[in-house]
């Protein structure tokens, strides 16, 4: 009994050191490459935004706050792409880029491309954040990734981040 | 053994506390904010207590690599050089866990400060201790504090502004307006405002 406790909290100890390890060495940003200018990026203001977050179907709606030269969102960013894969038909994820204008045609649809993106990704471009963080949630401080987990019947705001596990048990609370 | 397993259970239990505790807490308005002793990019020391001349101070939690820190550098100066002769130094501190943003290191730190000609004190929190207490998340986040009798006082949390992409499309500079108005002994009237910032690095 005492080495089977032994085992596990070790087992344990050596995940969590594996996993922070990992952060730490994958965390990198992107940095790009050939500029795209033809491809089209859906950019809104939040007013344009908000018709996403607040949708009254039957699906369950992912809304993740990232940006390509944020290392911790690029980290989860494939296992928002994997939930939007494995439950198609009942989650719909949204990437709300919140890269610079600057930066969309250098950055952010190389980065589209070169991922192969299948989540639909949206631009937020709204400089006045302070009037637009508290409709996104009351508890966002402005870091990100932050992300959005709601249906018609409920929502959940999480100013963190995910791994795939995590991220899929927070999801399955909201299936029915 | 038994004592081993006490130590690992200990052990477990403090990282499945650092693991999982989210930051929390933190100053708000009304606050007194702690001082602190962090290393300046010229090696020394630097604490509130150094200033005995200063009514306030504004405190930035920034750093190198965060594109919001960069955007507002040249603006977080200019506070500096507007403010520090009124009685409001700027005092910059660099919250991020160095080994995940090499590009924050002391090194990086004291190279970009030379770069752009810093005149405030660029400080880095060491150890991660300084941060969570005021409860900063982000980069840039701004503290501006009173110094009152029991100590500084928090009178505004959040942003510098409120255009992060065009210093010259600003319609309200939070941060000055909220020194004006402690300078002429009126409270400040928005005292708390969010922006989108770079999520600090444990």
């Amino acid at each position: 009994m005492r080495y089977t406790i032994i085992v596990s909290i070790l087992f344990f100890l050596s995940c969590n050191f594996g996993q922070k390890q990992n952060e730490t060495s994958t965390a990198q940003e992107f940095t790009n490459k050939t500029p795209i200018t033809q491809e089209p990026l859906e950019v809104y203001d939040f007013e344009g935004l908000e018709r996403f977050l607040n949708k009254k179907d039957d699906k369950v709606h992912v809304i993740n706050f990232w940006a390509t030269w944020c290392a911790p969102c690029i980290k989860e960013l494939p296992y928002f792409e994997k939930l939007n894969q494995s439950y198609k038909s009942e989650v719909e994820v949204i990437l709300v880029s919140l890269d610079f204008p600057s930066k969309y045609d250098s950055n952010l649809k190389p980065y589209i491309k070169e991922h192969d993106l299948k989540s639909k990704v949206v631009a937020l471009n709204d400089t006045d954040s302070d009037s637009w963080i508290p409709k996104v949630s009351e508890d966002w401080t402005g870091a990100i990734p932050a992300t959005i987990i709601y249906n018609k019947d409920k929502r959940s705001f999480y100013e963190r981040s995910f791994n795939y596990e995590q991220l899929e048990q927070e999801v399955k609370q909201f299936l029915n | 053994m038994r004592n081993l397993m006490k130590a690992v259970v200990a052990v477990s239990m403090a990282l499945l506390g650092f693991a999982f505790t989210p930051v929390s807490g933190g100053y708000e308005v009304g606050d007194i904010a702690t001082d602190f002793e962090l290393e300046n990019i010229d090696g020394k020391m630097v604490s509130m207590a150094d200033f005995p001349d200063a009514k306030g101070f504004i405190i930035i939690f920034t750093c190198n690599t965060c594109p919001y820190a960069v955007a507002y550098e040249d603006r977080i100066e200019a506070l500096n050089k507007k403010y520090a002769k009124k009685g409001y130094p700027v005092i910059a501190i660099m919250p991020n866990n160095t080994d995940v943003k090499p590009g924050d290191n002391m090194q990086a730190m004291k190279a970009r400060a030379k770069q752009k000609g810093f005149t405030f004190p660029y400080l880095i929190d060491k150890g991660q201790k300084i941060y969570p207490q005021y409860g900063a998340t982000k980069t840039p986040h701004v503290y501006v504090l009173e110094r009152t009798k029991i100590g500084p006082e928090v009178k505004y949390i959040g942003a510098i502004d409120d255009n992060y992409q065009d210093a010259s499309a600003v319609t309200k500079t939070y941060v000055e307006d909220a020194v004006d108005s402690l300078l002429n002994g009126n409270e400040v009237e928005t005292n708390k405002t969010r922006a989108i910032g770079c999520s600090i690095k444990v």
